[in-house]
């Protein structure tokens, strides 16, 4: 570990501080409708989407309606996907005449779009055409990370407001989220990204002639070598940019090409990497505040930031740590840090970002359920890629996914305060709602969604042979490898341990049923929270009730994040990870 | 339900065109007028012919060049087929892979420690840079081959280290495609026909 390391990890929690309140602000005047300076150019934008689409800005939904409305969009908008990978071939802008999609695979990426997942069983750069990327995936990058800022937005209202039903329409703030909010910062972000030399074009790929031709030895048809002669090297084009900025600051997570944001096209330099971190915490840091503004409580937005900023700082040091510390079965590498290298262990990390930014970026990209890659998981040491692991099966509200983060946040609050009032026999209030069975029977749902998913499709994986196959780790390296991928499928994550060969019928079709599970059986419960807690009163304050700011709250709502998924998934890390770093300094290998 | 349909199809299709079309074409436009080289990815080029681009790697096998990472992409730096081995920590073979280089180092440079990078595979297959460690280390072997002096060669490797940006960010690098044309150009390999 290097000074230098330490202090880009805490400056980017600075920054992300920083940005805080203004992004807040700014995310609550927007669905507030107040005034901003962006509305003379968008506001006819806006009319004009309203006008095409039938929607009256005026009317309000309740909760049940604003649910269906989602569905209905998430469906028909998932269907359009499966279509165009499955047609891509007849379709424009397609310069390497890539092939329609087998279903299979066009299924399993449609959901994993549709979920804000991300999840990719294919080699972009190989598979999938311009038209693909742009109106197929990236496309659902807006739409996806919108839906989950809007269902935010829907239940934070269900929390400031009283006695009604209403909780917004969801056509109008799903128009204003793409206009105001991802749409114009995209635009700016994707040409920072082009400045650090992230790619943008639409030409087909080069081919370089190489200064030093070489023999490689590859693998036939039948399993045999056989030399080949290496003369070139193709030099793959594409819009990378535009997708590269919706990709992070949606916390979608899914890569133009197969390397994601470790492939120097989409990530390029130290600073384009610094950037796209900033990309994926900007919104969900940002909606903490919004959550103090819209409910008038800023002390508790800060509360629940300052849970979150703990959480985040516990994973990337233990990260950075236990990757710094670098693997002892490699002997004869010097894993010492000098100037000179990064040292550690550099296994599927980039030289440019060396160790501290790898572990940041993959502490940053499973707090939020973003998913993005700059170093492959699969090969970091056992403690290094558990970090990745428990941030996305806590439920990944450390900070978390746009929106997602945050009302996944508010399931736990909920818990948090109705253990305060088991614990001094009083009804637990939030924010002057009492919190009632209903509340907190649909909040207990929501997680155990999540956690019957995960575990679910695991058992299964790991005892069955079509899941054991696909395995490439051996030994318990193999188990995390199938738990890594059911919990990022029902987080909406999207990162994986790469290795597990996932393009089967069994994995295409289990994952995209977690990331269906792990999203809307998730996001309706809450919304029928939101929908409860807006019918209630408001009561005052009295000195029973119990704070939802300061660090008492804090620590409450910490503690309880850790003990409800320490409960839970404990027994998964220990015969996985855990065993595995125990293996590790003994000395065995699989 | 049935009116919420209705806009949800019309809501597709317009943001479709909004945000999957009109957008990244927008973004296309600004990036070729801005930064036409970056946006098309830095090829490298000489008398007209394309060498790669500057910031994709390339595999390096003959003892005339200095090596780039070991790489899983393809057969090796194949931007097709970008990604890493995806071994874990206690897999055999990522133990045999890495002990199989490190004796092959061991021999170029007896005695000097083996720079982390020099021997792992990166997260991209495609990486386009060494630590300045790594670069430091081949020396002997690129001064042997070339028939330079190895003082020569450690102050174009110095030249060429690319510092942390901006003083603090990300880790210090030298770019091994810029490095072997720099070769090539001031130490042209004499005798040896250009393969």
């Amino acid at each position: 570990m290097t000074a230098n390391g330490w202090f880009q990890i805490l400056l980017y929690l600075l920054v992300i501080f920083l940005l805080t309140k203004p992004v807040g602000i700014y995310l609550a005047r927007v669905f507030e409708r107040e005034k901003t300076s962006l509305d003379p150019a968008l506001r006819p934008v806006e009319k004009l989407i309203y006008r095409l689409t039938g929607t009256d800005e005026k009317r309000e939904m309740r909760w049940t309606e604003y649910a269906a409305a989602m569905l209905l969009f998430s469906g028909v908008s998932m269907a359009l996907l499966y279509l165009i990978l499955r047609t891509q071939k007849w379709l424009p802008l397609n310069p390497q005449k890539l092939p329609n999609v087998d279903p299979w695979l066009a299924f399993g990426t449609a959901a994993s779009f549709t979920t804000n997942t991300n999840w990719q069983a294919y080699s972009g750069e190989s598979t999938m055409s311009y038209f693909t990327q742009m109106a197929g995936l990236a496309y659902h990058n807006f739409a996806s990370a919108a839906v989950g800022i809007v269902l935010a937005i829907a239940v934070i209202r269900g929390i400031a407001r009283r006695e009604t039903d209403q909780l917004g329409n969801f056509w109008v703030d799903t128009t204003r989220c793409l206009l105001w909010v991802l749409l114009p910062i995209c635009l700016a972000a994707s040409l920072v990204l082009v400045s650090q030399g992230v790619i943008q074009n639409l030409r087909a790929y080069s081919r370089a002639k190489l200064i030093d031709p070489y023999t490689a030895q590859a693998a036939g048809a039948n399993g045999k070598t056989t030399a080949q002669r290496v003369t070139e090297q193709v030099i793959p084009q594409g819009p990378v940019a535009s997708q590269e900025a919706i990709k992070e600051l949606g916390t979608n997570g899914g890569g133009f090409f197969n390397a994601n944001s470790a492939h120097p096209f989409e990530n390029p330099t130290p600073f384009s990497n610094f950037f796209e971190l900033i990309l994926i915490f900007a919104i969900p840091s940002g909606f903490t505040y919004t959550l103090g503004r819209m409910t008038g409580s800023r002390r508790h937005g800060w509360a629940v930031w300052a849970t979150m900023a703990a959480l985040f700082l516990a994973g990337a040091s233990t990260a950075y740590w236990a990757e710094a510390r670098g693997n002892p079965l490699l002997h004869g590498v010097d894993r010492q840090a000098t100037a000179m290298q990064a040292g550690g262990n550099m296994q599927g990390k980039e030289t440019r970002f060396g160790i501290a930014d790898s572990a940041l970026f993959a502490t940053v990209t499973t707090d939020a359920s973003c998913g993005a890659v700059n170093s492959m998981h699969d090969s970091f040491t056992p403690l290094g890629g558990m970090v990745p692991l428990v941030n996305i099966m806590l439920g990944e509200i450390v900070f978390g996914g746009v929106g997602a983060g945050l009302y996944g946040m508010v399931v736990f609050v909920i818990l948090a305060v109705f253990i305060a009032g088991l614990m001094v026999g009083r009804t637990p209030e939030y924010l002057g709602k009492k919190i009632e069975s209903y509340d907190v029977k649909m909040a207990m749902l929501s997680i155990l969604v999540l956690t019957f998913t995960i575990l679910g499709f695991s058992a299964i994986a790991a005892v069955e042979p079509f899941g054991t196959a696909s395995i490439t780790n051996p030994g318990p390296h193999g188990l995390s490898q199938i738990v890594y991928a059911y919990s990022s499928s029902a987080g909406n994550n999207g990162s994986a341990f790469a290795g597990l060969k996932v393009n089967t019928p069994w994995y295409n079709a289990s994952t995209a049923a977690a990331q269906l599970l792990g999203r809307f059986f998730m996001v309706i419960p809450i919304l029928a929270i939101a929908g409860s807690l807006a019918r209630k009163k408001i009561l005052p304050a009295s000195s029973g009730t119990f704070p939802v700011t300061g660090p008492l709250f804090t620590t409450l709502l910490v503690s309880t994040i850790l003990i409800v998924g320490a409960l839970t998934f404990f027994p998964a890390l220990s015969l996985g990870t855990i065993l595995e770093h125990l293996m590790m300094l003994a000395g065995k290998t699989f | 339900m049935k009116k919420n349909l209705v806009i949800a199809v019309r809501f597709t299709l317009v943001t479709t065109v909004l945000c999957g079309l009109i957008y990244p074409l927008v973004v296309t436009g600004l990036a070729q007028m801005l930064f036409p080289r970056r946006a098309t990815g830095q090829p490298v080029e000489k008398n007209g012919a394309l060498l790669g681009s500057r910031i994709l790697g390339q595999e390096f096998q003959a003892p005339y060049y200095f090596h780039s990472r070991p790489s899983a992409a393809g057969t090796g730096y194949d931007p097709l087929a970008s990604g890493g081995s995806n071994l874990g920590p206690t897999n055999s073979e990522l133990i045999r892979r890495v002990e199989e280089r490190v004796r092959k180092w061991r021999a170029e440079n007896p005695g000097t420690p083996i720079p982390a990078d020099l021997v792992m595979g990166s997260g991209s297959g495609l990486d386009p840079d060494i630590s300045p460690g790594a670069a430091e280390f081949q020396v002997p072997m690129v001064a042997r081959a070339r028939g330079v002096s190895p003082e020569a060669l450690e102050a174009l490797v110095k030249q060429h280290i690319e510092g942390r940006q901006l003083g603090f960010l990300g880790e210090p690098r030298v770019n091994v495609l810029e490095l072997n044309l720099a070769l090539d150009r001031l130490y042209p390999l004499r005798g040896r026909a250009a393969r």
